[in-house]
This record gives structure tokens, C-alpha cells and sequence, in this order.
């Protein structure tokens, strides 16, 4: 689409991401970094799970869920039995995988994603409430993690005209 | 398809003033394209738009990512020579189509 035929272009998003797994974290990556890309500012704010995707001991071991997950197939499509899910290792392993085809695609790890985000003058934070409920401190995260907010500290940030919230 | 006369040569170009023919592509319509945009261009933006017009003849599909690893520049330099759209505008400019790539 012309951007320049849309009366009024998206100038900021918030986004905010509350799990740890492969596909939230990624779709929360994916909006960010598309969104600098673009010319638009970005806030990402991680919290709850979430957290894991800037925690140094985490950030490069988030998996994707393989037990209750519906939509998790064999590769060719079959269907993947839940009971195989909960075999040791068969997470590790489709995680693995999943991480293998987006490199495919040249996408990034997370550290490296992070990065790309803060590059373009993206900011992200981390959840004061959720650092305290996992006993999380600042030294904890990632280095270009800009700061620990409160949900008022957040909320601050998302004013101002065509600005939007998505919650992943 | 739409037809534009930039930097004195008439050139096809798409809705979003995209280039139709890389082909077609000077040094003055990058200069006139990067006007349009607000961009001034040095040696090292041609140095980009250089790579960019090498690697898509070479058939690679374009990220923000792979510019960053060319070694001409990282991302943060990028963002600084392409203010708004490292990928977007530095390809408009370097006279190639808009790369439909999400990183």
C-alpha cells in the first residue's frame, strides 16, 4: 500500500508482549522491528513470561509449547499427537527446528533481533511488577533494555496522535 | 504504469514511484529520487545503493539484516543514512524494487 495515499499514517506503537514462547515473542519482534523499519516509533514493553525474552539467561532458550498447542504439526503436514509433546526432548527438538527454518528466513535470534529494534531507535522495557514476582533485577537483563517501568510509566509513553497498543 | 521524467530522463516507474527497470537507473536520478525524500546523498549512501543494485542482480532477497552484515555499514549506521526507511528508501533510491521482506 502507498503510504502516502493514508490520510493518517500510524506514528507510534506500544507494544506489549506477556509470553515466553517462540511465537509471541517473535510476533512481538517481528511488529517492532517492522514497525522502525517503516519510520514509526516503537515502545516494546515485556512483562510476565514475556520477561524471558530480555532475561541474559533466557533470551537465547525460549521455546514454543508442543503440548496443547492444536495447531502443531509433523513436518509434511500430519498431525502431531500431544502425547508426543510431553517426550523428553520433543520440545527442545521442535523448537530447534522452528529456530533452523527462521534463520532460513534470514530472521534473527532474539539477541540479535533486539539489537536491529534498538538500532533503529526502538526502545524496550521491562515490567517492574513481573521483574519483583520473578525476583528479576535490572543487571539481570538485557543490556539495551532501556529502563524498568510501572504500567503508569508505560501507559505515559502511549500518547499522542495515531499511536496504538497491540497486545501480542 | 506510469511514466516520470527524473533527472531528465523519462523512466517507468510503479504507484510508489519505484522504478520499473533497475536498468534505467543514474547517479542523477539517485540524487533527484533522494531530493524527493529529503536525503542528501554521500559516498557512502552510493556505496549502499551499490551493494543493493549488485545484490538484487544477484537475485537476493534484501533485509535490514543482511545490509547490516555487508560490512559497508551496521544497521545503526543504516537507520542514519536512510532516516524513516533504511530498506524502504535505500532501495527507491538505488533504483530497485521495493523489497517485500518483513526483517
Amino acid at each position: 500500500m502507498n503510504s502516502a495515499t493514508n490520510e493518517t499514517p500510524l506514528k507510534k506503537v506500544c507494544i506489549i508482549c506477556a509470553k515466553g514462547n517462540i511465537e509471541d515473542v517473535y510476533a512481538t519482534l517481528v511488529l517492532a522491528n517492522g514497525a522502525v523499519m517503516e519510520g514509526i516509533e516503537a515502545k516494546v514493553f515485556f512483562t510476565f513470561f514475556g520477561l524471558d525474552a530480555i532475561t541474559k539467561n533466557q533470551m537465547k532458550k525460549i521455546h514454543t509449547g508442543t503440548v496443547g498447542n492444536p495447531a502443531m504439526r509433523m513436518p509434511g503436514g500430519l498431525p502431531f499427537p500431544s502425547i508426543l509433546g510431553m517426550l523428553p526432548g520433543v520440545e527442545a527438538g521442535v523448537s530447534a527446528m522452528m529456530k533452523s527454518q527462521m534463520d532460513k528466513l534470514d530472521i534473527p535470534p532474539v539477541d540479535e533481533f533486539l539489537e536491529m529494534i534498538t538500532a533503529g531507535g526502538g526502545e524496550v522495557y521491562a515490567c517492574k511488577l513481573a521483574m519483583d514476582m520473578f525476583k528479576l533485577e535490572e543487571k539481570d537483563l538485557w543490556e539495551g533494555c532501556s529502563g524498568v517501568l510501572t504500567v503508569g510509566d508505560f501507559y505515559g509513553m502511549c500518547g499522542g496522535e495515531n499511536t496504538q497498543i497491540i497486545f501480542t | 504504469m506510469a511514466q516520470k521524467t527524473i533527472a531528465g530522463k523519462t523512466v517507468e516507474v510503479n504507484a510508489e514511484g519505484y522504478l520499473e527497470n533497475p536498468s534505467d537507473w543514474t547517479k542523477e536520478i539517485a540524487v533527484e529520487i533522494a531530493d524527493e525524500i529529503g536525503i542528501r546523498l554521500t559516498d557512502k549512501h552510493f556505496e549502499v545503493l551499490d551493494y543493493l543494485r549488485k545484490e538484487h542482480a544477484a537475485g537476493t532477497q534484501l533485509s535490514v539484516r543482511r545490509v547490516g552484515k555487508s560490512g559497508i555499514t551496521d544497521i545503526k549506521g543504516l537507520y542514519e543514512l536512510f532516516p524513516g526507511g533504511p530498506l524502504k528508501y535505500s532501495s527507491k533510491i538505488a533504483g530497485i524494487p521495493k523489497p517485500a521482506s518483513c526483517v
